[in-house]
C-alpha cells in the first residue's frame, strides 16, 4: 500500500488515488504534427528509478498533482502541484 | 507411549479438563494445552504423513512453522486442511484428523512411495512421463494430482465472519517475547502510539518458558494491555511503512491493515533443523520446542532422551528436563568444547564432544547411533532426541517490505540493515537470551522513539545474565536420508543432485527440488539446505543466502485476506433515485456495472422479446418514459467554458447558443472514440455535459485531469453533478402531448424545438428539459433534482407515458442507428462510426492530431452499417463474426442485435470492413460457437427515420 | 557435454547408481568476446528464441546473456496458464502457434514441462459479455482453434466450486477452450536451456549488460567485459526501457508490477483455469495441489518484483466472490514480476531504430503463453531481418501508423490493460 502525499489533504493510502502515468512528458502545440503526438503518447522514458507521475485524489479533493517516486523502492521524495518543480 | 503430563507449576489450568477427537478417537486435555501438546500428553508419535513418500512424521516444533503435524480442522464448512496442531489452542469438543494417509494413519497404503523412493530424486517428473505424447492428461498427471496435495478443502460456505480493521500508529512492535514487551512498555510510557502484537494464545514468548519471569512480565503485560493485540500474526509487510496482521478471534478473524511510522521486528528467532540420516523419525524434536512443551504445558516429551545440539542455549533443554526427573541419556555436541559441557556432566548427563548423531531407528524413535570423537560408532536407545542447529532472526516482514539483509557469520543468520523505518531487537537481531533480548528491546525503543523526536526513559530491566553462544551445525554427511525439508521430503542428496545438474543458485534449487515451498515455508529447514548447497558449491552459506522471503509469513486463510467486502458485498451496488418505484411497478433489474437498472416492466418477470417490444412499440406509437438517471453528468462553469469543450470534444461548443444543446463527441488523444453525449448551453458560462453511463468516471477524471494539467490558464470548473439530478427521457409522437400540461414553459415547436434545452417547472419542482432524443421520437428529457423525482415521474405516468427498461430503449436506439458501448468500444474511430463530419477542421482538440494517422484513415477500416436477416425469421445471434458468403474470413463482427418493434424481425448493428460502401450486399453472419449461420443484409445502419423527421415533429 | 536424453529408463538406470550419473542440464559458459547474435535476458522468450534461432535457423554462435540466473525473472513468476483465446485473426494465429508449439513441448525438447490441457474457462455475468465473448469464440472457431459455450450447468458440472447466482454477479454460461490449460513454468526455461546448449548456444549466467553502443557489430558492454555481436536481440521483459534507453531509443512500454499468489496444498478441487468475468480473477491448481491465482496489475509505473495491497484485496474478494468454499484455504505467498506493458497491451517483436538490434517486448502480462511462437518469430526475425508471417502486426511503427493492437480498447493507458 502506497502512502500518497496529497498536497491539498495529506498523506493517505494509495486506494483513494488514480494513477495518470508520467509526469515529465508534456502535451505538444496543437501544430506540432503526427510525429511529436506519437512521442507524446506512447513513448516513455519508463525508469528504474525516479519518476515525475500524475495522481488524482478521486476519492478526496479530486486535485490532479505531481509525485517524485522511486519506481524500485517507492520512495515517494516530493509532491507538489502542476506547473511545480521537484526540488 | 512415551510423552506424558508431569504434575509442575506451568501455563495451563489442570483443573479445567477438555475433550478432543484426533483420527476418531477420544482424548482429554487441559486449558492452556495446544492439540500439540495435548497429542504429547497423550503419548502420540505419529501425528502425520510427508509430502512425497508418506513417510509417518512427529511433532518437530512447537510454533508455527511445524512442517510435520498438519491436521484437518472442524467438520461441514468449519472444515480447515493443514492446521498446525502446535497452534491450535485447544477447545472443548475440537475435532482434528490426520491427514495424506490412506485408509489410516498408522496403515498408510500410499507409504508405498517409499519402496520407490530410488526413483523418485528431486525433479524426476521432469525427466519421465512423456510417452507416448497424449499420456501425460490421461494417465500420469491424473493419478499424480490424487497422490498429492494435503488436506481437503471444505465444500460448505465458511460460516466464519471476517473483517478489516484499519489503524495508524507511531511504533508498532511485532511480537510480545521480552524483548517485545521492553520495548512496547518504553513506547507506551514516552506517550507515543503504541501497537504490540503476539502471535500466540499466551502473551510473552520466551518468558513463558522461565517463571522467574512471571513479575518482570506481567508488570509489562499491564503497562502495555491497551495496545496489545493477542493471538495477531504480522503475516505481511509493505512499503511506507504498511504492515498486515491477522487477529484469530472467536467466530472468526481480523485484518488489521496497519501504518506506522516505525517497526519494532520482535519476532524472535526459529530453532533450525540439522540434517542428518533419519533425522525426520518420529521422536525427533527441536531442543526448544521440548522445552515449551515442559515449562509451558508440563508435557515431558520423552522417557529416555538425547540431545544433538552445537549451541549453548539448546542444552537448556536437557538441563530443564534433567530438573523435572526424565531420563537425559546424552549430550551428543559436534563441538570439541562447549562451556555449559561441564554443567552437563555435573547433572548427570554423558557429553559427548566432537561427535554426531548418524542414524536413527524405529517405526518411532528408538535407538541412535553417535559417531564419537575418535570415529567409533556407539548405539544409544532413547526415544526422543532433541536437536539444534541454531537460531534464525525471524526477519521476513521486514524482508518482504524490501528492508535489505545483512548475513551475519557469527549466529549464521540474516539480520536486517540500518533502516529508516524497521529495527529488529532481541533474539531477532541475534541477541539470544532473556536478559540480553529484554535489554535489546529497550534500548531499540529509546532510538525508534528518539528517531521520531521523543525522549523516553529506560525501561526497569531483570538483572543481566550474559547470552548464551555457539555455533550452529548444519548437516552430519553419512550414507541415509538426511532431510532438509520434512514436509516435502527433500533431502541432502536431493539438493547434491539439482547441484550436479546445475540447479544450484538457490532459487533454482528450490523450485527443482522444492524445498521450503510447503506450507511451513521452509523455516527450520531452509538454512541448512542453503548450507547443504553452500558445501556443494564450496562457497560460503552467506554466498548462497536464501530465496527471496515473500509475504505470508505464515499461510492465511483467503477469507481473512479478502475481509468482509465478498459476494453480494463485492462490489458496491448502485440504485437509481426511483428503484423503490421501480421495483413496486414490476421492474426487473438487470446488473450493468455497478447499477441496477430496469431492463423491462413485466408484473410476471417476463423479460421476452414480446414485453420488450410491447414497451418500444408504445413508444413508436404513443409515449413511454424511462429512466437515465444513470448518466454521467457533468457542470462545466466559467468564463473559458466554451474554449475548454471545443478541446475536449472533437466538435465545437463555443458557438453553441444558450438554450440549446449539441451532441458531442469526444476523442481519446491517439484519436480514438472515448465517449460521446449531449452538452447543453444553460448560460454564457454554464454547460451541462451528459456522459455514457459506463464512463462517467472516467470522462470526468479526464476532463479534470486535462484541465489541471494541460491547459490550467483556462478559467473553468467542473463539478460531477450525476448524482443529484434524476434524468427521464419521455419519447414518442405523444410526448408532448403529456408534458406539455405539467411545465411552465411553452414547448411548441417553434418555440422549444429539437435541441432546444432549458430551466423549467414540471409538475412543481423546478428541473431542466432537454428536446432531445435517443430512441428517434420526439422526446424530452427531463431532469430535476433527485430527491424530487418521483411525483414529476408519475405525473409523466399518469400522463399516460409507458414506462420502457433497458431492453426496449436498446431496440429503438438500434432502429435509429445509435451507438452505445458495444460500437463505442475503444477500437472505433469517428469515421468508423459514420461520424467524420462532426470533427473540427481547425483548431486544438484531443485526438485531432493523431486521428489523422494512416491506419485510422485507410478504406478497409471497419465501418458502421445496419444488418438484416435475409430470411426475417432468423435470429442475428450477438456477438457473430461476418463473413463473405463461403468464406471464413472475418470482416467485421455484431455489435448489438434486436428484435425490431417496427421492422418486425431481427435487426443488428455491426462493423465492416469498407461497410457503407458494401450497403446491399449480402454477408453471414457467422456464429460456429452456436451452430448458427444466417444470411444477412447490409443496409444502412439508420433503420428508421433517416431524414430525423420525427425527431422535429 | 550433452546432458544425455531423459526417459524412464534412464531414469531406472541412474536410480541404481545412486543418481551420480546425470549432467548439468545446461553448460555454464563464459562470454567470448565475439558472437553472431548476442540475446539479452535469460528468460523464457530469450531462452526460446535462442533455441529457435539454433535448431529452425542452423545457427549456433549465440550467447544468451542473462544478469542473474535464467529464468528468474516473470518466467519464474506468472500463472502458468496457456491459451489463445484472442479476437483478432492475426492474435489467434500467432497465439494458436504458441499453443501448437506447447503440445510439441515436451517431444520436441524431452523435457516433461507438465503441460496439461485442461482447458481454460472464461465465465460470463452479463449479457454483453455473452455477446463479447461469443465474438471471441466465433473468431476463434473461424480460425479452426477450438471454442465452446458452456451454460450454467455446464460450468457447474465442470467447477464445482464456482457459485452461480449468489454473487454480486450471477454466472450466465462460460466459454471454454479445451486445449488450454497450464505449463510448469519453471521448467520451460530449464528445458529450453538444455536444449540450446545442447546446440551450442552460451548459456551466460551471472553476465549483465550495462552499455549498448551501436554500430556493426554492435558493442555490448557487459558486467564481464565487452562482447560484441553482429546482431542483437533484446528479451528482457520489464527492463525494455532501461536497456532501450542504453542503445539511444525510447520505448511504448511502461513496467508494472503483476502479483500471483498460491495456496497450500490440497486435494484436487479445481480441474482447469477459470477465470472470473465480474473482476480480475484467474485461478488454477497446479499438479502439487495449491491454487495458483492472480489478478490485475498493481496499476502504477513499478520495478519492484513485490506488490501493493489495494490489489490484493481487490484478488482476494474476487476469488472468495467466485468460490466461496476456498474461504478457508491458506494462502502461502505472493509474490510480483514486473512486466513489460505496452501502450496498446500487445507485443512488440520488431527492429527498431538502431541496426541490427532487435526487440521482443511488450508481452504484457501474456508473454509465457506465448513463448514457443515468440521464440520463433523473434528467432526469424533476427536470423532473416524481416518479420515472421506470424507477427507482421507487432511491430514498433505501428504506433505511429496508428495500427495499434488494442484487444480491450483501453487506449494507450498501460494502467488500463
Amino acid at each position: 500500500m502506497l502512502r500518497i502525499p496529497c498536497p491539498h489533504c495529506g498523506v493517505a493510502d494509495e486506494a483513494e488515488f488514480r494513477y495518470r502515468g508520467d509526469a515529465s512528458v508534456t502535451r505538444p502545440p496543437a501544430d506540432a504534427g503526427v510525429d511529436a503526438f506519437h512521442d507524446y503518447v506512447f513513448l516513455r522514458d519508463n525508469p528504474a528509478g525516479w519518476h515525475l507521475e500524475w495522481w488524482q485524489h478521486a476519492h478526496g479533493c479530486r486535485a490532479t498533482f505531481q509525485v517524485k517516486r522511486h519506481t524500485v523502492s517507492h520512495v515517494i521524495a516530493w509532491s507538489g502541484w502542476p506547473g511545480e518543480a521537484p526540488p | 507411549m512415551t510423552g506424558r503430563r508431569l504434575t509442575r507449576a506451568a501455563r495451563i489450568d489442570p483443573a479445567q479438563p477438555l475433550s478432543f477427537q484426533f483420527d476418531g478417537r477420544a482424548f482429554q486435555g487441559v486449558a492452556g494445552d495446544t492439540l500439540a501438546s495435548a497429542l504429547l500428553a497423550a503419548g502420540e508419535r505419529v501425528v502425520g504423513r510427508s509430502f512425497k513418500l508418506h513417510r509417518p512424521r512427529g511433532i518437530v516444533t512447537a510454533g508455527p512453522e511445524e512442517p510435520n503435524a498438519l491436521v484437518e480442522l472442524g467438520e461441514g464448512g468449519f472444515r480447515e486442511p493443514n492446521v498446525p496442531a502446535t497452534i491450535v489452542e485447544l477447545a472443548e469438543g475440537l475435532v482434528a484428523r490426520s491427514q495424506n494417509r490412506w485408509p489410516s494413519l498408522r496403515f498408510d497404503l500410499m507409504a508405498i512411495a517409499g519402496w520407490f523412493a530410488p526413483l523418485l530424486p528431486a525433479g524426476f517428473y521432469y525427466k519421465t512421463f512423456t510417452w507416448p505424447a497424449v499420456s501425460w492428461e490421461t494417465l500420469y498427471e491424473p493419478a499424480i494430482r490424487r497422490a498429492a496435495g494435503l488436506g481437503r478443502v471444505a465444500e460448505l460456505p465458511d460460516p466464519d465472519r471476517y473483517d478489516v480493521r484499519h489503524r495508524f500508529c507511531d511504533v508498532l512492535v511485532i511480537g510480545a517475547g521480552a524483548a517485545g514487551l521492553a520495548a512496547a512498555a518504553r513506547s507506551v510510557a514516552a506517550g507515543a502510539r503504541t501497537i504490540l502484537l503476539d502471535q500466540d494464545f499466551d502473551t510473552g514468548g520466551g518468558t513463558l518458558l522461565d517463571p522467574a519471569w512471571d513479575p518482570w512480565r506481567a508488570a509489562r503485560l499491564a503497562a502495555v494491555s491497551d495496545c496489545l493485540l493477542a493471538r495477531t500474526t504480522a503475516i505481511a509487510g509493505f512499503d511506507h511503512g504498511v504492515v498486515a496482521a491477522v487477529e484469530r478471534r472467536v467466530g472468526g478473524q481480523r485484518l488489521h491493515l496497519i501504518r506506522t511510522e516505525r517497526i519494532v521486528l520482535a519476532t524472535g528467532a526459529v530453532e533450525r533443523l540439522p540434517a542428518f540420516p533419519g533425522n525426520d523419525r518420529p521422536g525427533v524434536m527441536l531442543a526448544g520446542a521440548a522445552r515449551s512443551y515442559l515449562n509451558r504445558f508440563a508435557v515431558a516429551v520423552g522417557e529416555r532422551v538425547a540431545l544433538f545440539a552445537g549451541n549453548d542455549e539448546a542444552y537448556l533443554a536437557a538441563f530443564d528436563l534433567v530438573a523435572a526427573g526424565v531420563d537425559v541419556l546424552a549430550i551428543i555436541d559436534p563441538r570439541p568444547t562447549a562451556a555449559p559441557m561441564a554443567a552437563a556432566r555435573d547433572a548427570g548427563i554423558t557429553v559427548f564432544a566432537d561427535a554426531a548423531v548418524v542414524a536413527t531407528k524405529g517405526r518411532t524413535l528408538g535407538q541412535i547411533t553417535v559417531r564419537l570423537s575418535g570415529g567409533q560408532r556407539r548405539d544409544i536407545g532413547v526415544d526422543t532426541l532433541l536437536v539444534s542447529a541454531g537460531y534464525s532472526p525471524q526477519v521476513q516482514v521486514a524482508s518482504q517490505a524490501r528492508v535489505p539483509l545483512v548475513w551475519r557469520p557469527a549466529i549464521a543468520g540474516y539480520g536486517l540493515a540500518p533502516d529508516p523505518r524497521w529495527q529488529a531487537a532481541g533474539a531477532a537481531a541475534g541477541v539470544f537470551g532473556l536478559s540480553a533480548a529484554a535489554a535489546d528491546g529497550d534500548r531499540v525503543a529509546g532510538e525508534v522513539l528518539a528517531s521520531l523526536g521523543r525522549a523516553s526513559a529506560p525501561g526497569a530491566l531483570p538483572d543481566p545474565a550474559p547470552s548464551p553462544a555457539g555455533v550452529a551445525i548444519f548437516e552430519v554427511t553419512a550414507p541415509g536420508k538426511a532431510f532438509v525439508d520434512l514436509q516435502h521430503d527433500v533431502t541432502a542428496d536431493d539438493l547434491r543432485l539439482a547441484v550436479r545438474e546445475g540447479y544450484s543458485h538457490v532459487e533454482h534449487a528450490k523450485r527443482y527440488t522444492t524445498h521450503g515451498m510447503g506450507t511451513d515455508q521452509g523455516k527450520i529447514g531452509g538454512l541448512t539446505g542453503s548450507a547443504v548447497l553452500a558445501a556443494a558449491r564450496g562457497l560460503d552459506l552467506g554466498a548462497v543466502g536464501l530465496p527471496r522471503m515473500r509475504p505470508y509469513t505464515v499461510g492465511t486463510r483467503w477469507g481473512a485476506l479478502a475481509g468482509a467486502d465478498v459476494g453480494v458485498a463485492f462490489k458496491p451496488e448502485r440504485r437509481l433515485p426511483l428503484h423503490r418505484w421501480h421495483q413496486a411497478h414490476g421492474a426487473v433489474f438487470v446488473k450493468i456495472g455497478l447499477w441496477l437498472r430496469p431492463l423491462v416492466y413485466s408484473a410476471t418477470g417476463d423479460t421476452s422479446w414480446g414485453s420488450v417490444l410491447d414497451e418500444a412499440r408504445a413508444v413508436r406509437q404513443a409515449v413511454g418514459v424511462t429512466d437515465v438517471s444513470s448518466l454521467g453528468k457533468i457542470d462545466v462553469q466559467g468564463p473559458d467554458a466554451g474554449v475548454f469543450l471545443d478541446r475536449v470534444y472533437a466538435n465545437t461548443f463555443s458557438t453553441l447558443a444558450v438554450g440549446r444543446a449539441r451532441y458531442g463527441l469526444m476523442l481519446r488523444e491517439d484519436g480514438f472514440v472515448f465517449d460521446d453525449g449531449t452538452t447543453s448551453r444553460l448560460g454564457p458560462d454554464h454547460f451541462v455535459i451528459t456522459t455514457t453511463t459506463q464512463k462517467a468516471d472516467e470522462v470526468l477524471l479526464h476532463l479534470e485531469w486535462h484541465l489541471a494539467t494541460v491547459w490550467p490558464d483556462l478559467r473553468v470548473s467542473l463539478a460531477s453533478v450525476a448524482d443529484h439530478w434524476a434524468q427521464f427521457a419521455l419519447a414518442g409522437p405523444r410526448a408532448r402531448e403529456v408534458l406539455a400540461p405539467l411545465v411552465d414553459i411553452d414547448l411548441a415547436p417553434a418555440a422549444f424545438p429539437f435541441m432546444a434545452a432549458g430551466a423549467a417547472v414540471i409538475a412543481g419542482v423546478q428541473g431542466r428539459i432537454f428536446r432531445i432524443s435517443f430512441s428517434g421520437e420526439l422526446a424530452y428529457e427531463v431532469a430535476v433534482p433527485a430527491r424530487q423525482a418521483e411525483p414529476v415521474w408519475q405525473a409523466l405516468v399518469d400522463g399516460g407515458a409507458r414506462p420502457y427498461g433497458l431492453d426496449a430503449l436498446n431496440v429503438l436506439r438500434v432502429e435509429k442507428g445509435h451507438c452505445t458501448g458495444a460500437e463505442l468500444n475503444g477500437q472505433t474511430t469517428a469515421a468508423d462510426l459514420g461520424l467524420q463530419r462532426m470533427l473540427k477542421k481547425s483548431g486544438d482538440f484531443i485526438g485531432g492530431t493523431l486521428s489523422t494517422r494512416p491506419a485510422l484513415e485507410a478504406a478497409d477500416r471497419l465501418q458502421l452499417v445496419g444488418l438484416r436477416p435475409v430470411d426475417p425469421d432468423r435470429r442475428i445471434r450477438g456477438g457473430a463474426q461476418l463473413v463473405c458468403p463461403g468464406a471464413t474470413a472475418s470482416i467485421g463482427y455484431v455489435t448489438s442485435t434486436v428484435m425490431s418493434a417496427e421492422l418486425g424481425g431481427w435487426l443488428a448493428l455491426g462493423l465492416v470492413a469498407g461497410g457503407r460502401a458494401r450497403i446491399g450486399e449480402r454477408i453471414v453472419a457467422a456464429s460456429p460457437v452456436y451452430g448458427e449461420w444466417v444470411e444477412v443484409t447490409i443496409t444502412s445502419p439508420h433503420a428508421i427515420d433517416p431524414d430525423n423527421t420525427r425527431v422535429h415533429a | 557435454m550433452s546432458s544425455g536424453r531423459y526417459s524412464g529408463f534412464r531414469l531406472l538406470r541412474e536410480a541404481m547408481a545412486g543418481h551420480q550419473g546425470w549432467r548439468r542440464a545446461w553448460h555454464p559458459a563464459e562470454a567470448k568476446p565475439h558472437y553472431r547474435i548476442a540475446i539479452i535476458g535469460g528468460g523464457g522468450h530469450g531462452l526460446a528464441s535462442a533455441y529457435h534461432l539454433a535448431k529452425t535457423y542452423g545457427i549456433r554462435d549465440i550467447a544468451v546473456l542473462e544478469q542473474g540466473a535464467i529464468g528468474q525473472g516473470n518466467l519464474g513468476r506468472n500463472t502458468t496458464i496457456v491459451r489463445s483465446n484472442y479476437f483478432t485473426a492475426p492474435n489467434i494465429r500467432f497465439y494458436d502457434a504458441a499453443l501448437q508449439g506447447w503440445e510439441r513441448f515436451e517431444q520436441e525438447l524431452n523435457f516433461n514441462a507438465m503441460v496439461s490441457q485442461r482447458g481454460t474457462l472464461n465465465l460470463i455475468h452479463t449479457e454483453g459479455q455473452r455477446d463479447l465473448f461469443a465474438r471471441r469464440a466465433n473468431a476463434m472457431a473461424l480460425e479452426g482453434v477450438d471454442a465452446e459455450y458452456v451454460d450454467p450447468a455446464g460450468v457447474k458440472a465442470l467447477v464445482p466450486l464456482v457459485e452461480l447466482t449468489n454473487a454480486r454477479y450471477p454466472v450466465l454460461g462460460g466459454f471454454l477452450q479445451r486445449r488450454g490449460g497450464t505449463v510448469r513454468h519453471d521448467a520451460v526455461g530449464w528445458a529450453y536451456a538444455r536444449a540450446a546448449s545442447d546446440l551450442g548456444v552460451d548459456i551466460v549466467e551471472h553476465t549483465g549488460v550495462i552499455g549498448i553502443t551501436p554500430g556493426h557489430p554492435i558493442t555490448l558492454s557487459t558486467t564481464a567485459g565487452p562482447v560484441t555481436a553482429e546482431r542483437v536481440l533484446l528479451a528482457v521483459a520489464g527492463h525494455s526501457s532501461t536497456l532501450a534507453a542504453m542503445a539511444g531509443f525510447r520505448l511504448p512500454i511502461e513496467t508494472y508490477a503483476l502479483q500471483a499468489f498460491v495456496t497450500e496444498s490440497v486435494k484436487p478441487v479445481l480441474d482447469l483455469v477459470v477465470t472470473y468475468g465480474g473482476g480480475h480473477f484467474y485461478a488454477s491448481q497446479s499438479d502439487k495441489g495449491g491454487i495458483v491465482f492472480g489478478g490485475a496489475t498493481d496499476g502504477h509505473n513499478s520495478y519492484a518484483q513485490r506488490g501493493s495491497w489495494p490489489q490484493v484485496e481487490e484478488t482476494m474478494t474476487a476469488g472468495l466472490t467466485l468460490m466461496p468454499a476456498l474461504s478457508r484455504l491458506k494462502v502461502l505467498r505472493q509474490w510480483a514480476g514486473v512486466m513489460d506493458m505496452s501502450m496498446d497491451g500487445s507485443p512488440i517483436v520488431s527492429d527498431t531504430p538502431v541496426p541490427h538490434l532487435y526487440l521482443s517486448t511488450g508481452w504484457c502480462y501474456g508473454g509465457f503463453k506465448a513463448i514457443p511462437a515468440g521464440g520463433l518469430v523473434a528467432a526469424h526475425l533476427v536470423a532473416t531481418g524481416t518479420p515472421h508471417p506470424l507477427a507482421e502486426h507487432f511491430r514498433l511503427g505501428r504506433f505511429r501508423a496508428g495500427a495499434q493492437i488494442d484487444e480491450r480498447g483501453a487506449g494507450p493507458y498501460p494502467w488500463a490493460h
